[in-house]
C-alpha cells in the first residue's frame, strides 16, 4: 500500500513553469527523499502530491487510483509540516486525534490511537500539555503523532527537521528511520540538506530548477553521479568540479573527483599546491588548497594528519575514483 | 537611584494621573450629578463640588426619569439591536474575511477593494437610498408578509451588518495566522467551514474583541440619524433618539444626568469585559481603535 505514480505533472505560477512533465514513482514502502537546492521545486511537488496545490497538467496516482483532483483528505496521506502545525489551542491528544475527532470516529477508538501513537513516540506524559509548553523536538512527535493517527498510505514530510538543533536534528533522523522501518509505510521526504537525504533515504531524488536529475540510492548516487549537479550536490564536502585544461587531458568536458579521493602529501605528488585554510574535525581535516594550474581544491584527510595553512603539499588523485562529464552529463 | 531620575518617574505618574483625571471627569461630573436634585446640581457647578458625592444625595432623579420616559424599553431596544447586529457582523464578516484569505476565487481582491472603498462613503450620501431600498423590501415575520422594513428592529439591524471596517480588521488579523494550521486542518480532513470554526475562530479571540468593541460603540452611540429616518413608533427607538425625546420633554439636569448614565453603563461594562483582549490586539495589530 502507499506505491506513487507521477505522470507528467506540471504546474505554473502565474505563467512561470515550477515543474516541468514530472514522471517519478515511488515504490510502495520505500523511504524517498526529494533533495535540491531552494526553490527547485520540492516543496510543490510533495504539495502537489497532498493535494495543497492543484497540477497544471498531468495526473497523480496512488496505489493505480488517480487523486489528482481530489480533495487532500481523500487522498491517504499525512502530512507534517515544517512549522509542525500544531493547532495551538488544543491539547496534545486533541491534536493528535484531530483527524480521527473530524471523521467522527467513536472516542474509545480516538482514546486508544492517541495512545497508541503516544506510546510510539514518546508522548505519553505530555498528551494534556499544550503545544507551547513542548520543546522543538516534542513538537515534532507531536506533528509525527498526528500523522501515524491517520493510518495513511503515504507519509509526507515537508523540511521537518530544519527547526531543531543540530544534536535533535540527528536524533530526529534516527528516530525517523527507525519509525519508517516499524511502520512499514511509504515516506517521501523534502530536504536541501543533502546529509538528511544521504542518511535517511533508500531513494533519492535530486532535484533542480524543477526538473529530475537523477534518482537511485544514496550510494548510487554518491558513488555514480549521473550530472554535473548531482555530482556538486551530493557529497559534503562537495566534490571538486574542474573544467578547462584537467578536463581535456581527461577526454571530458568537467572533470570531478572527491575531496576524500584526493591523497595529500608534502613530499610528492601530481598537482603542487599552498595550503591556504585547514579545518581539523577530529574525525577527519579537510584542507583548502590553491593550485596554480587547476584552481582551488578541496582535500579530506585523515583526522591526524597534521599541516598548517601556508605549506606546500602535494596531491593526487585516486583515478579509480574519477568522474568525467560532457554536456553536464556522465560519460 | 539617582535624584533626577526619580523626579523624572515622579513627573510621568502627575502627568499621566493629570491626564486620567482630563478622562474620567466629565463621567464622574456625570454621575455625581445624576444624584444630586436640581438646585444643588446648578450651586456646585461652579466649583469643585460639581465632582463630588456631596450634600443631598438621591436616587430620585432615576425614579423620575423612569417614570418620565420609557427608558427600560429605551435600554431594551438599543442593547437588543446593537447586540443582535454585533452578533451577525461577527459570524458574517469573519466569515466573508475568511473567504477573502484562505480561499481562491477569480475577482476575490477586487471585490475586498470594493468593500474598502465603501470606507469613504460617509452615512449621509447613501441615507436616502438606502431608505429607499429597505422602504421596497419585502419581510416575512410573526405578522405576515409585508413590503418595507420601516418600524421594525430589523430595519435597525440588516443594513449595519456588514461593514469594510470589521471585514478589514479580519482579513488583516486572518492573513498574519499561519497558513500551515488551515493546510495540516485540510489534510486531517476538515471541509472549510470547520477549518473556520476549529482552527480560525479559536485561534481569533483577540480580533474577535476589537471587532466587537468597535462594533458596539459605533452601533450603541450612533443610531441616531438612521432610526430617526426610519423608526416612527417609539415601540423600536433605541436609547440615543430616546434621549432626543427625553430632552425635548425636560430640562431637569439632575433627571437628563441620570438618562446619561443609564445610557453609558452598558457601554463602560462592555468595555471593560473585553478590555485586555482589546488592548492587546490594538498592541498586536497597530490598528488605532
Amino acid at each position: 500500500m502507499g506505491e506513487v505514480q507521477f505522470k507528467s505533472v506540471r504546474k505554473e505560477f502565474g505563467g512561470v513553469r515550477v515543474i516541468h512533465d514530472l514522471d517519478l514513482s515511488v515504490p510502495e514502502g520505500s523511504f524517498t527523499v526529494l533533495v535540491g537546492p531552494s526553490g527547485c521545486g520540492k516543496s510543490t511537488i510533495l504539495r502537489l502530491l497532498a493535494g495543497l496545490e492543484d497540477v497544471s497538467s498531468g495526473s497523480i496516482a496512488i496505489d493505480g487510483t488517480d487523486v489528482t483532483y481530489k480533495e487532500p483528505s481523500e487522498r491517504g496521506i499525512a502530512m507534517v509540516f515544517q512549522s509542525y502545525a500544531l493547532y495551538p489551542h488544543m491539547t496534545v491528544a486533541e491534536n493528535i486525534g484531530f483527524g480521527l475527532t473530524l471523521a467522527k470516529r467513536p472516542k474509545a477508538e480516538i482514546k486508544s490511537r492517541v495512545e497508541e501513537a503516544a506510546k510510539i513516540l514518546q508522548l505519553e506524559e505530555l498528551l494534556d500539555r499544550k503545544p507551547k509548553q513542548l520543546s522543538g523536538g516534542q513538537r515534532q512527535r507531536v506533528a509525527i503523532g498526528r500523522a501515524i493517527t491517520r493510518n495513511p498510505k503515504v507519509f509526507l514530510f515537508d523540511e521537518p527537521l530544519s527547526n531543531l538543533d543540530a544534536s535533535l536534528r540527528t536524533q530526529m533522523r534516527v528516530e525517523l528511520a527507525e519509525l519508517h522501518a516499524k511502520i512499514g509505510a511509504t515516506m517521501i521526504y523534502v530536504t536541501h540538506d543533502q546529509v538528511e537525504a544521504m542518511t535517511m533515504a533508500d531513494r533519492i531524488v535530486v532535484l533542480n530548477a524543477g526538473k529530475i536529475e537523477q534518482v537511485g540510492p544514496p550510494m548510487e548516487l554518491y558513488g555514480s553521479p549521473a550530472t554535473v549537479f548531482v555530482a556538486g550536490f551530493i557529497g559534503a564536502p562537495k566534490m571538486n568540479l574542474f573544467e578547462g585544461l584537467l578536463a581535456e587531458r581527461n577526454g571530458c568536458e568537467t572533470y570531478g573527483i572527491r575531496p576524500e579521493h584526493i591523497s595529500i602529501s608534502t613530499d610528492a605528488g601530481d598537482w603542487q599546491c599552498r595550503l591556504r585554510h585547514v579545518e581539523h574535525l577530529g574525525s577527519d581535516t579537510i584542507a583548502y588548497v590553491d593550485s596554480d594550474d587547476h584552481g582551488p581544491i578541496t582535500v579530506r584527510a585523515p583526522g591526524s594528519y597534521s599541516i598548517s595553512s601556508g605549506d606546500t603539499v602535494y596531491l593526487s588523485p585516486q583515478r579509480e575514483f574519477e568522474h568525467r562529464f560532457r554536456n553536464r552529463q556522465r560519460i | 537611584m539617582p535624584r533626577h531620575r526619580i523626579a523624572g518617574i515622579a513627573l510621568r505618574y502627575v502627568l499621566l494621573a493629570w491626564i486620567a483625571l482630563v478622562f474620567v471627569f466629565p463621567i464622574v461630573f456625570m454621575i455625581v450629578s445624576s444624584l444630586k436634585p436640581d438646585l444643588q446640581l446648578l450651586r456646585d457647578s461652579g466649583s469643585l463640588r460639581a465632582f463630588l458625592p456631596v450634600g443631598d444625595l438621591s436616587f430620585g432623579n432615576y425614579a423620575a426619569a423612569f417614570e418620565r420616559a420609557p427608558i427600560a424599553r429605551f435600554v431594551f431596544n438599543s442593547v437588543f439591536i446593537t447586540g443582535a447586529t454585533l452578533v451577525w457582523s461577527l459570524l458574517l464578516c469573519s466569515l466573508a474575511a475568511f473567504s477573502f484569505v484562505f480561499l481562491e476565487w477569480k475577482g476575490r481582491t477586487i471585490v475586498l477593494s470594493v468593500i474598502l472603498a465603501t470606507f469613504i462613503v460617509p452615512f449621509e450620501t447613501i441615507a436616502i437610498p438606502l431608505l429607499l431600498i429597505v422602504n421596497n423590501l419585502p419581510w416575512i415575520g410573526l405578522d405576515g408578509f409585508k413590503i418595507g422594513w420601516l418600524n421594525s428592529y430589523h430595519v435597525q439591524i440588516i443594513p449595519w451588518i456588514a461593514d469594510a471596517l470589521t471585514i478589514f480588521l479580519f482579513v488583516q488579523y486572518f492573513k498574519d495566522l499561519p497558513r500551515d494550521l488551515v493546510e495540516a486542518a485540510r489534510v486531517d480532513g476538515a471541509t472549510w467551514l470547520q477549518v473556520y470554526r476549529r482552527v480560525i475562530i479559536p485561534l481569533s479571540g483577540p480580533v474577535l474583541a476589537t471587532a466587537a468593541i468597535l462594533k458596539f460603540l459605533a452601533m450603541y452611540n450612533n443610531q441616531f440619524i438612521w432610526p430617526i429616518i426610519v423608526v416612527q413608533e417609539e415601540t423600536y427607538r433605541p436609547i440615543m433618539v430616546g434621549l432626543m425625546y427625553f430632552f425635548q420633554l425636560n430640562t431637569a439636569w439632575g433627571e437628563i444626568m441620570a438618562y446619561l448614565t443609564i445610557i453609558t453603563v452598558p457601554v463602560l461594562a462592555f468595555y471593560l469585559a473585553l478590555q485586555k483582549a482589546f488592548i492587546a490586539s490594538i498592541a498586536s495589530t497597530g490598528i488605532k481603535g
